[in-house]
């Protein structure tokens, strides 16, 4: 039994039921199957997660990003700056207690670079109902590049815990025809 | 150290039991339950105000009772009832004295007086930073003080379960290898250690940051760190149930295990891959190369998901083949219908070992797939995950083997017995509800951790599909079933230890049944003609759910927003 020492004192040298060495090789190459299946999205998928990121201060992001919504916001609403960058740019969305700054006006089937980092504490970038969830940091950037494929109206949800008023994190994305 | 053990004879075992040990198993066992039943009210009250009809706590409340539920039913109740199990499977099952007592106190003290500080600090309303605390948000320092205190404890208990093992192997109070259910207990053991010298590297320079002393923890770092704890103790977990699944195969039906070889494999498998684990949680962070998260997330290409596959094959392929000795072997299935679903610790057992495998297990290696995670991060289809391996599958094997515990340890003999029989699957219903529906939700983008899924209050406007408050109001139902299979496990429990009657010196409990003898499934491993096929049909439908599962949200994945 499982609760006794083992019966058979060279329990090392047993050899193994044939159903049972089937099942471990069928889930040995399952494994390497979904080893190979990341690999493989690199460089066939479409999704996938840059590896570019910087080191920043909160400060300096603030003002790189500052720059952008100075030179493009074309609009305002709820006192939020909407910025319609141009496309292939770069664009900053500054995560913050309780905000995401600017709201960014996106163009379809066009790239931008969007550069993401928190001035305060840790955020989740969660866009919806896209379903893309991003970890945000202070002190780092993340530059990835997206490309919105349908137009419409998203919303972005803080979905790393971030004090009281993480509730009331929510940030917009527009994307247009 | 005392060399004079007292002992008493187990009359259903013939085993000698330490009588210190035995004091401390109740010890670390009652203090289990007592937080159990604490984070699991705190659990409860979350859930009600995740139900968007109920809403039930105001914002500052959930938070704290969100921060009290995670470290009381993930750190404290698991672990001192893991504490329970490394004395069990040590000085009891190898029939030996436990090394050191005294020290296995100072142990038990420590984690309960560190578990109460740092319960009082989140009470006191400035530390509601989760179980994770994530730098740089703040909590006061007892916070940190008493989870580190609750781990020196900890350490120190399976330092007294390394001892207890060496004195069993010198007195030779055993013949040949240790048992299999002290090789998953030593397992878990090892990883321990592990885990808790991840912690305290992290979590010891945390507190002299949140003392002033130290100026700046980057928090990658210390994710990365605290994930290497945060991960592996739940690895602890996984050993420790998979060993109490085996124990109750033995326990209840005499099982032997099919290979003690494979089975062996599978918990070293355990030791050498499940603590690349805290890459989990870093698939989405800025500044970690596709190539680390890729090694590291698969446990270096799924060595250690390959040990959980092969036992669960193994666990319930030896009790097919124990029955099928029995002469239940009509049909794929006599085996398993004929077993006995009256006894809780069967019960229990038995629905653990599928919710883990079909529930948590799929879930968590489909969400571990670097790009996959993109969809899922940080929704609530995590807790929802989660739910299903740490409380549908460890929770539950626990409850399932304190019904066997109480008669043998506690010698009393079990109160309520209708009520003990239903709860496993009350309790099981109930979480493997909560963490369907969470998984569910969190497909649709709910966030975790979140008070108000309206934004109610927020500057901008956002609405979650109308299918996502559906499925946060039936996780809040579930909660409820839940939360009633938890109350009936502590009131029968609690019960049973306080008013049940107390058997005689030679007295054998004849509940929950234990067969007399074991069944020996083959003389020489598993090899002569072993027939399980029972077993191998679940195994295949285990394997298609997964395959299926997998492929189905690479699809869902390639449907989102192009990014690189």
């Amino acid at each position: 039994m499982a609760i006794t020492p083992p019966t058979e004192r060279n329990w090392w040298k047993e050899p193994i039921a044939k159903i049972e060495l089937s099942w471990i090789i069928i889930a040995f190459i399952w494994g390497l199957i979904m080893f190979f299946m990341m690999i493989y999205w690199h460089g066939a998928g479409q999704q996938n997660l840059s590896n570019e990121a910087y080191q920043i201060k909160p400060d300096k992001f603030a003002a790189r990003a500052q720059t952008m919504i100075d030179e493009y916001t074309v609009r305002e609403e709820n006192y939020f700056p909407v910025v319609h960058p141009p496309p292939g740019s770069d664009v900053y969305l500054i995560a913050r207690l309780w905000q995401w700054w600017p709201i960014l006006e996106l163009e379809k089937d066009q790239s931008y670079r969007l550069h993401l980092s928190s001035l305060d504490w840790q955020h989740g970038f969660s866009l919806q109902p896209v379903n893309i969830n991003v970890q945000v940091h202070p002190g780092y950037e993340l530059v990835m590049t997206i490309k919105p494929d349908k137009a419409g109206e998203y919303g972005v949800v803080c979905n790393e815990y971030c004090g009281i008023g993480h509730h009331l994190m929510v940030g917009k994305i527009y994307v247009t025809e | 150290m005392s060399k004079t053990a007292e002992f008493r004879t187990c009359p259903t075992t013939g085993l000698k039991v330490d009588l210190a040990a035995e004091k401390l198993i109740k010890a670390n066992a009652v203090a289990a339950i007592v937080f159990l039943a604490i984070g699991g009210l705190f659990g409860l009250l979350v859930a009600l105000t995740r139900w968007p009809a109920v809403h039930f706590l105001p914002a500052d409340w959930f938070y704290l009772a969100l921060t009290a539920h995670g470290l009381d039913v993930l750190l404290v109740w698991i672990i001192f009832f893991e504490m329970a199990i490394l004395y069990f499977a040590s000085a009891i099952l190898l029939g030996s004295r436990l090394a050191a007592p005294k020290w296995a106190w100072a142990g038990f003290g420590l984690m309960l007086v560190g578990a109460l500080i740092t319960n009082v600090a989140v009470l006191r309303g400035q530390s509601s930073v989760m179980f994770t605390s994530y730098v740089p948000m703040q909590a006061e320092p007892p916070f940190y003080l008493g989870i580190i205190l609750f781990a020196v404890g900890a350490l120190i208990g399976t330092f007294v379960f390394f001892g207890t093992l060496v004195v069993a192997r010198q007195e030779r109070t055993y013949q040949g290898s240790i048992p299999l259910v002290t090789f998953g207990a030593l397992t878990a053991a090892i990883i321990a250690v592990f885990t808790i010298a991840s912690g305290a590297i992290i979590l010891i320079p945390t507190l002299l940051w949140s003392l002033g002393l130290v100026s700046h923890i980057d928090p990658i770092v210390y994710k990365t760190i605290w994930w290497a704890m945060g991960h592996s103790s739940q690895q602890i977990n996984v050993s420790a149930h998979v060993a109490v699944w085996y124990a109750i195969a033995a326990m209840v039906f005499g099982a032997k295990p099919l290979s003690e070889k494979v089975s062996r494999m599978a918990f070293l498998m355990y030791i050498l891959f499940l603590q690349l684990a805290s890459a989990h949680h870093l698939l989405v962070e800025p500044g970690l190369s596709s190539e680390w998260k890729i090694f590291n997330t698969s446990y270096a290409m799924y060595l250690a998901v390959l040990g959980s596959m092969v036992h669960g094959m193994t666990v319930p392929g030896s009790i097919e083949a124990a029955q099928r000795a029995r002469g239940l072997t009509k049909g794929m299935f006599e085996w398993l219908r004929k077993a006995p679903w009256s006894n809780p610790a069967f019960a229990g057992m038995f629905m653990s070992l599928v919710f883990f495998g079909f529930i948590g297990g799929i879930s968590g290696v489909v969400m571990g797939t670097e790009q996959i995670n993109l969809i899922m991060h940080n929704t609530v289809y995590v807790p929802g995950h989660f739910h299903g391996t740490v409380v549908a599958g460890t929770t539950l094997a626990f409850m399932a083997i304190t019904y066997i515990l109480v008669p043998l340890i506690f010698r009393r003999e079990l109160i309520m017995k209708k009520i003990a029989q239903w709860q496993p699957y009350v309790f099981g219903i109930g979480v493997a509800g909560i963490s369907m529906f969470m998984m569910g939700a969190g497909t649709l983008g709910v966030a975790r951790r979140h008070w108000d899924m309206t934004f109610a209050d927020a500057q901008l406007p956002f609405d979650y599909p109308s299918a996502a408050f559906l499925m946060m109001g039936l996780n809040g139902i579930f909660a409820i079933l839940a939360a009633i299979g938890g109350l009936m496990f502590v009131v029968v429990i609690v019960g049973s230890v306080f008013f049940g009657r107390k058997l005689g010196v030679d007295e054998k409990p004849s509940y929950p049944e234990v067969p007399p003898a074991a069944v020996a499934v083959a003389r020489h491993g598993s090899s002569e003609s072993l027939k399980i096929p029972g077993t191998a049909m679940m195994v295949g439908i285990f394997f298609i759910a997964f395959v299926l599962y997998y492929f189905v949200n690479w699809k869902y994945l390639s449907e989102v927003w192009p990014l690189s």
